[in-house]
């Protein structure tokens, strides 16, 4: 299962865990897992069916919108991370 | 060199190479920011910023100007508006390291405080509001002004083409956008082939500790369609490779220049062999002494425990 890291924001849908495992052969596919047991992320993560604008989404550290989105593959031992875009130290 | 003024000397920076850190077959350059005069990559966006607002006679008699800043572009800023009799108040995450109050305050900026838990999207978010309810103030915001990644079109990138002609790929830190924006939008106008990635810092959970996602953000000045690939680096990798830097290469850079270092070594493995890579180092690790980020110890404590300060 790959492991998937949650903001600080969106830990009031995943009963405060920081960290949850879900299957999926895509990232599309593990969070259909996740929003399917936590329910509060689906609004928060997507708009329509996509990503919303300020959200970012990591496999191995890689922003999937520069690889192939939600189709972006994974296995078992990917770690996922979504991140809210914040403004950067400047 | 001579120079009439200090905001001449603005620019023209070295780029050095990482004759130990590079991997086996490949080259990778730093250009060290920190030598601009007041020690940061920001000289050149707060000088085109205020140049850009004098030309469109914006700057007139009662003017102040605000910005939101964590402190290199309030640096920057702050000597320049010295130097041109301007006022300047900078609005700044309350965590910000001490040492950039202590410059700041040294060239008669003013300061006020946005609350630390919200980052810099606090700070901008305040700014704006600040600027809303005052019409004698400018704010030349760097998140959203076009002539922030100009001036990495036009110095940043052209010193690079420059110097490293073949160059076959680019990496720089995101905050603003305005360096992957600007300098990427140059070098593939010189050679389509070069390659822009952005490190993002992968910051404490304390910075992403919004209180709800409406107050995401992402700058205006960012264009996203410019970039081959967004990396993020966590603080322990960041520190990692700034500190070796120091150890390997002599470079006592900001963790920021370790978080692009990085991701320079990391896309090694998917370009030719015997490629250059350019690495942006936006300034030196003088500002960050008082973190902690260099003091003797194991890099994972040291990580956990600067990882909600490390890049304010």
């Amino acid at each position: 299962m790959a492991s998937v890291r949650i903001p600080t924001v969106l830990r009031k849908h995943t009963n405060g865990e920081p960290r949850l495992a879900a299957d999926g052969g895509t990232v599309g596919e593990v969070f259909d897992h996740l929003v399917t047991a936590h329910p509060g992320l689906g609004e928060t993560l997507f708009d329509e069916g996509s990503l919303r604008g300020f959200i970012n989404v990591y496999v191995e550290d890689e922003d999937i919108r520069y690889l192939d989105g939600l189709s972006t593959s994974v296995d078992g031992s990917d770690e996922i991370a979504i991140m809210p875009a914040v403004a950067g130290g400047a | 060199m001579r120079f009439s003024d200090i905001t001449q000397s603005i620019g023209n920076t070295p780029l050095v190479g990482l004759p130990t850190m590079s991997p086996d077959g490949y080259e990778i350059y730093l250009k060290l920011e920190g030598a601009n005069p007041t020690g940061s990559i920001k000289d050149r966006v707060a000088l085109s910023m205020i140049t850009d607002a004098e030309d469109r006679g914006l700057l007139g008699e009662g003017v102040r100007i605000l910005e939101p800043t964590s402190g290199n572009t309030g640096i920057a800023l702050a000597a320049i508006c010295r130097q041109r009799g301007y006022h300047l108040t900078c609005v700044m995450p309350s965590n910000t390291s001490e040492e950039r109050r202590q410059l700041l305050t040294l060239y008669g900026a003013e300061i006020i405080d946005s609350p630390a838990d919200q980052g810099s999207n606090g700070s901008v978010r305040m700014a704006q509001e600040l600027a809303a309810a005052d019409p004698d103030v400018f704010m030349p915001f760097q998140y959203g002004n076009p002539a922030n990644p100009r001036a990495h079109e036009d110095g940043t990138a052209a010193e690079i083409i420059a110097d490293l002609p073949d160059l076959a790929a680019f990496v720089a830190g995101l905050g603003t956008g305005g360096t992957v924006t600007g300098a990427g939008r140059r070098l593939k106008a010189h050679n389509p082939d070069v390659k822009v990635y952005a490190a993002e810092p992968q910051y404490g959970d304390l910075v992403y500790g919004l209180r709800n996602l409406d107050e995401g953000y992402v700058p205006e000045v960012l264009d996203a369609d410019v970039l081959d690939s967004r990396i993020k680096v966590d603080s322990r990798k960041a520190l990692a490779a700034t500190r070796q830097l120091a150890s390997r290469e002599g470079i006592f850079a900001g963790v920021s220049t370790g978080a692009s270092l990085a991701v320079a070594i990391r896309v090694c493995g998917r370009l030719p062999t015997g490629s250059k890579i350019v690495a942006i180092s936006p300034d030196g690790g003088w500002k960050y002494l008082s973190t902690g980020a260099y003091d003797a110890g194991d890099v994972d404590d040291l990580s956990d425990d600067l990882e909600n300060t490390l890049w304010a």
